[in-house]
């Protein structure tokens, strides 16, 4: 390589902005990244676990947070998603991730959410799964997948 | 069996996608709660929800279902209707019960979709 020039990654990366309690358009985030990864041609089982776990993430956001963002790093190792929010915050991680706890308000659940198995079931779905939040602040969540 | 043969037995009409009538169907998959339902990971399942709002498409969308079943009279809305066309999943629309929609699926043979344990094996 050249002196002075940098390597040149062939990660694609995306990032979508999530706006939190629009409803309407909750899904599109992970909408387009399940057509990015089908687009490269990463096999369907592989796609169902990352949009799975795009689509948990954004929901959290959506239902729990002001604002935030899911972005995606993909090379053909790996499928990266950090969905990073301004919001409450989780004060207990792990009560959060039992099964069957939720915070979510009736309003949420009369939508179909809220069921508590949104952070279990990201971490099913990911080969690593990295959970921080500050309480108050916002929470970001890092999931990583293998393409194996 | 497949769309055409399970429009007859739960007496439902198919509101989109008509030209999926063939389309074989192995599993089932029931719930109000998309969290709950998104632990399914099997695809080419049925979704038999109660649960009527844009987000049933996604999470449908998100699972590979092949096609997705509302019961007691319950009709998707026009939002809906164009999401699913979209996207290619078939939506169907029954009078009967969710547990009696549910009874006659497994009387007929279709199989209970396997959920992923926490140790990656698949619990049927």
């Amino acid at each position: 390589m050249e002196k002075g020039k940098k390597p040149v990654s062939k990660d694609i990366k995306h990032e979508y902005p999530i706006r939190g309690m629009d409803f309407v358009a909750a899904g599109e985030a992970s909408s387009n990244i399940k057509h990015t990864l089908q687009l490269i041609g990463f096999a369907p089982a592989i796609i169902r676990r990352a949009a799975i776990a795009a689509y948990e993430s954004e929901m959290n956001i959506v239902i729990h947070a002001t604002e935030g963002t899911l972005k995606t790093t993909i090379s053909p190792e790996r499928i990266e998603i950090i969905a990073a929010d301004t919001g409450p915050g989780i004060p207990d991680i792990e009560l959060a991730m039992r099964e069957g706890y939720s915070t979510a308000p009736d309003h949420i659940r009369e939508m179909g959410f809220g069921a508590g198995m949104g952070l279990p079931n990201i971490k099913n779905v990911s080969d690593e799964f990295t959970l921080d939040s500050t309480f108050g602040k916002g929470t970001t969540l890092k999931v990583v997948i293998y393409n194996q | 069996m497949n769309l055409r043969e399970l429009c007859k037995l739960l007496e439902a009409k198919m509101h989109c996608c008509e030209e999926l009538l063939e389309k074989e169907i192995t599993y089932v998959c029931a719930g109000d709660l998309m969290s709950d339902i998104l632990m399914f990971s099997e695809p080419n399942a049925l979704l038999v929800t109660g649960l009527v709002n844009i987000q049933v498409i996604r999470t449908a969308e998100m699972l590979d279902i092949s096609a997705v079943l509302f019961i007691r009279g319950k009709t998707p809305t026009d939002e809906m209707l164009e999401l699913a066309k979209t996207k290619g999943i078939p939506l169907l629309t029954t009078d009967h019960t969710f547990y009696l929609s549910c009874g006659l699926l497994y009387e007929a043979g279709l199989k209970n979709a396997p959920m992923k344990t926490d140790k990656n094996e698949l619990k049927y």
